[in-house]
C-alpha cells in the first residue's frame, strides 16, 4: 500500500534528523565557513568579527530583528557583498573576490525576483543555459523540477499569471535547478499567509532531505526558524548571540536577550541564594518569603543578581494552593485573559505589579471557564522549567 | 460622492481647449479648402494635398528631415539610455550631481542659446555644415529626453532582478541585454519616439546648425510662409500634426500600459 511506503520514508528521514549532528563531531569539516568577517557600510558596522561554520547537509537558519546583519551574511556568501575583512570559504576555497556568477551557490530571493518577460519554464531553465548545457539536459532537469515543486502544467505561463505561492515555487524551482552547493534563501515565505507558509516548511524540509543539499534561509520569523532548522543562529548587531538546535535556543536560552527574541518569556529579578551540582535556590523580589528551585548548573555565585526565566505553557494556573505553596510558586490576581480557543492566556498581576503570562491548554470545550477576571491564583512550576540566564 | 460637472468646470475646459486647439482646427480645416485664398472658404477639397506630393522642393525637405529623426532618435537613444544607467546606477561616483545637473540643462535652455553655441563649435572646429551638423545637434538636444523617461523606469526597476541573473551564472554584460533591455524596452521606445518628434518639428536648431543642400520641412516651410501662405502649406502641416500626433499618442499608450501592467501583477502578487 502506497500509503505504508510513505510512512516509511517519513521514518527513514526521521532517523536521519535524529542522528544529523555534525557540529558535535571535531572531525567534521564544514562546508561554509565565516573567519573573523567584518563588514562595513561606511561608518555601520553590519558584520562584527563573526566566524561561523555550517557543515554540509545542514538546514541552517539566520534569525534576528532587521538589521541585525542577517542578510549581509547571507549576501557575502552569495558574492552580492564584499567582507571588509576576514574569510570566508566554500567547500574549502576562497571565495572573497569571486564575482557572484562564478560562485556555486544559489538565491531564493525575498522578492522572488522572477524574469516577468519569460515563461515559468524559461525561467528555470535560465541558470542551466548559462552554463551550456545540452538542449536535451536543460529540458530533463526543468521538467524535474517543475514535477518537483507541482507546477508542471504551469510551464507555459508568466509570471504575473500565477499567484504568489506558485511565483515562490518556480523562484525555488529556478534556484533549485542548478543544484548548487548551498541555496540561500532570503526571507522565502514572507510573502504568504500564515496557512501556506506553515505547508510550504515542510515542503522545503522535504526538498532538503530529497536533494541532500545545503540551505541557509534567513528569516525574522522564530517559528519558522524554529520549525525548518536543524541549527539557528540568533544574530544581533552584527553577532552571533547563541547557535544552537532549535529546541536549545528554546529551552536553555544562552542569554535574556535570546529568551525574550525566540518565544515568549516571564523574566524575575532573583539572587541566587544557594547552590549545589545541578540545583540552583533563589529568591525573587517580586514573590517575598518563596523560594524558588531550579535544576540547572550555574557558573554564578552565590549572591549575585541573576534573570529567572520561565515560559508561559510550563506554568500552571490555578485557584486552589498546590501541596507546598512556599516554593516555586506565585500568587496574584488575574489581570485579563486571553482566549486564543486551543490556548488561554492569562495574565497575572504579582503583588509588586509586575504582570506574567501563563498559557493554559483548553481540554475540555466550556463556555465558562473556572478563572475569571480578579480571581487569586497560584501560579506554579516545575524545578525543570524555568531557567537561570546570568546577563 | 459623485461629483456633477459645474458651470464652472466647463466653461474653463471649453475656453482652455479652445485656446489650445482652435489655431490647429482652423489650419487643418482650410488645408481642405478649394479655394486659393487661405482666408475665403469655397468648399471640400483634396486638390492641396495632390498639388503638395508634386512640389519636390517640399518632398526633398520632408525626406531630408525624416532622415535627420531617424537618426538622431536612434543614436539619442542609445546615448540617452547609457546616461540614464550612469544616473541611476551608479551609486554616487565622483562628480554625479553635476551630471545629473549637466543632463537636464537642456531641457530648459533656450533653442536660441543652444543652436548658436553649436554653431559657434561647428565654425571653431571647421566642419561644413549641412545634414550631419543637423543631425549632431538634434542628438545632443534629444538625448537628455531620452535619459529623463527611461532614468524614470529605472528607478522603479527591481535589481535582484539583475542580482538573481548575477547569481544563476549570467556575466553582468550579458545580464544588461537579457534581463535589463527588455523590462525596460517600452521607455527605451517611446524615448526614441520622443526624440523622433522633437527632431521632427525643430526649426530653430536647424536653421542655427544647418548648411547648403540641407534644408529641413519646418525649414523650407516656414521660407515660403514668408512669401505667402499657400493651402499647399497647410496641407504639409496637416500631414506633418498626423505624424506627430500618432508618435506621441502610440508613445503613451505604451508607457500607460506598461504601467497598468506592472500594476496589474502587483495586484496579483498582493492576492496571493
Amino acid at each position: 500500500m502506497s500509503t505504508g511506503v510513505a510512512d516509511k520514508t517519513q521514518k527513514t528521514i526521521g532517523g536521519i534528523r535524529r542522528k544529523f549532528a555534525p557540529w558535535t563531531d571535531p572531525q567534521a569539516t564544514p562546508l561554509i565557513r565565516y573567519q573573523n568577517v567584518t563588514k562595513r557600510f561606511g561608518e555601520f558596522v553590519a558584520i562584527d568579527n563573526l566566524s561561523l561554520d555550517i557543515y554540509e547537509r545542514e538546514f541552517f537558519a539566520l534569525l534576528g530583528p532587521s538589521g541585525c546583519g542577517k542578510t549581509t551574511l547571507m549576501r557575502m556568501l552569495a558574492g552580492f557583498e564584499e567582507p571588509t575583512s576576514g574569510q570566508i570559504t566554500l567547500a574549502g576555497q576562497d571565495l572573497v573576490g569571486t564575482p557572484p556568477y562564478k560562485r556555486q551557490t544559489n538565491m531564493m530571493f525575498q522578492s522572488y525576483a522572477l524574469f516577468p518577460h519569460m515563461s515559468v519554464w524559461d525561467n528555470i531553465a535560465f541558470g542551466l543555459r548559462q552554463d551550456r548545457m545540452d538542449k536535451d539536459a536543460v529540458a530533463n532537469r526543468v521538467e524535474e523540477m517543475l514535477k518537483l515543486v507541482k507546477l508542471s502544467q504551469f510551464a507555459k505561463r508568466k509570471p504575473h499569471q500565477l499567484s504568489g505561492g506558485q511565483r515562490q515555487r518556480v523562484a525555488l524551482a529556478r534556484s533549485l535547478a542548478k543544484r548548487p552547493k548551498v541555496l540561500l534563501l532570503d526571507e522565502p515565505l514572507g510573502a504568504l499567509d500564515k496557512k501556506l507558509r506553515e505547508e510550504t516548511q515542510f515542503e522545503l524540509m522535504d526538498i532538503q532531505m530529497e536533494l541532500g543539499m545545503t540551505f541557509l534561509i534567513v528569516t525574522h520569523d522564530q517559528e519558522e526558524a524554529m520549525t525548518v532548522a536543524d541549527r539557528i543562529a540568533v544574530m544581533n548587531h552584527g553577532k552571533l548571540v547563541q547557535v544552537s538546535p532549535p529546541a536549545v535556543i528554546y529551552e536553555q536560552p544562552a542569554s535574556r536577550y535570546v529568551a525574550e527574541f525566540v518565544g515568549d518569556v516571564n523574566i524575575l529579578d532573583a539572587v541566587i541564594e544557594a547552590k549545589v551540582p545541578g540545583l540552583v535556590t533563589l529568591r525573587a523580589e517580586a514573590a517575598p518569603g518563596m523560594s524558588f528551585r531550579v535544576a540547572q548548573d550555574c557558573e554564578t555565585q552565590v549572591g549575585d543578581t541573576v534573570a529567572l526565566a520561565f515560559r508561559p505553557e510550563k506554568l500552571r494556573v490555578e485557584l486552589d494552593p498546590p501541596a507546598d505553596p512556599t516554593v516555586n510558586c506565585l500568587t496574584g490576581t488575574i489581570w485579563d485573559i486571553g482566549y486564543l480557543g486551543d490556548l488561554s492566556i492569562y495574565h497575572v498581576e504579582l503583588a509588586n505589579g509586575q504582570r506574567i503570562k501563563a498559557a493554559k491548554p483548553n481540554l475540555t470545550r466550556m463556555v465558562e471557564r473556572p478563572i475569571t477576571w480578579e480571581d487569586k491564583v497560584y501560579v506554579s512550576f516545575a524545578p525543570d522549567a524555568g531557567v537561570v540566564l546570568k546577563s | 460622492m459623485r461629483k456633477g460637472l459645474s458651470w464652472f468646470n466647463v466653461t474653463s475646459i471649453v475656453l482652455g481647449f479652445t485656446f489650445l486647439y482652435l489655431p490647429i482646427l482652423l489650419l487643418v480645416i482650410y488645408s481642405f479648402n478649394a479655394s486659393r485664398m487661405v482666408t475665403v472658404w469655397a468648399g471640400f477639397s483634396t486638390h492641396w494635398y495632390v498639388q503638395l506630393f508634386q512640389n519636390q522642393q517640399l518632398l526633398d525637405a520632408a525626406w531630408v528631415t525624416l532622415r535627420v529623426a531617424f537618426i538622431t532618435a536612434s543614436v539619442a537613444t542609445v546615448l540617452g539610455t547609457l546616461g540614464a544607467i550612469a544616473l541611476t546606477r551608479y551609486g554616487r561616483f565622483y562628480g554625479r550631481t553635476l551630471f545629473s545637473g549637466m543632463i537636464y540643462a537642456p531641457l530648459v535652455m533656450p533653442e536660441v542659446i543652444t543652436g548658436l553655441s553649436l554653431l559657434l563649435l561647428f565654425v571653431a572646429v571647421d566642419i561644413d555644415r549641412g545634414f550631419w551638423t543637423i543631425t549632431l545637434a538634434h542628438i545632443t538636444f534629444t538625448m537628455c529626453f531620452v535619459s529623463v523617461v527611461v532614468q524614470s523606469r529605472l528607478v522603479t526597476f527591481d535589481r535582484s532582478l539583475e542580482e538573481a541573473a548575477l547569481d544563476l551564472g549570467c556575466t553582468p554584460f550579458k545580464t544588461f541585454f537579457v534581463i535589463t533591455l527588455p523590462i525596460i524596452l517600452p521607455a527605451v521606445v517611446s524615448g526614441w519616439m520622443l526624440a523622433f518628434t522633437l527632431s521632427l518639428d525643430d526649426l530653430v536648431i536647424a536653421s542655427f546648425t544647418t548648411g547648403p543642400g540641407a534644408t529641413t520641412l519646418p525649414m523650407r516651410i516656414y521660407s515660403q510662409v514668408r512669401l505667402g501662405v499657400t493651402p499647399e502649406i497647410n496641407a504639409a502641416c496637416t500631414i506633418l500634426i498626423a505624424i506627430v500626433t500618432v508618435v506621441v499618442i502610440v508613445a503613451s499608450v505604451m508607457t500607460k500600459r506598461q504601467e497598468m501592467e506592472r500594476q496589474k501583477a502587483e495586484r496579483l502578487a498582493a492576492a496571493g
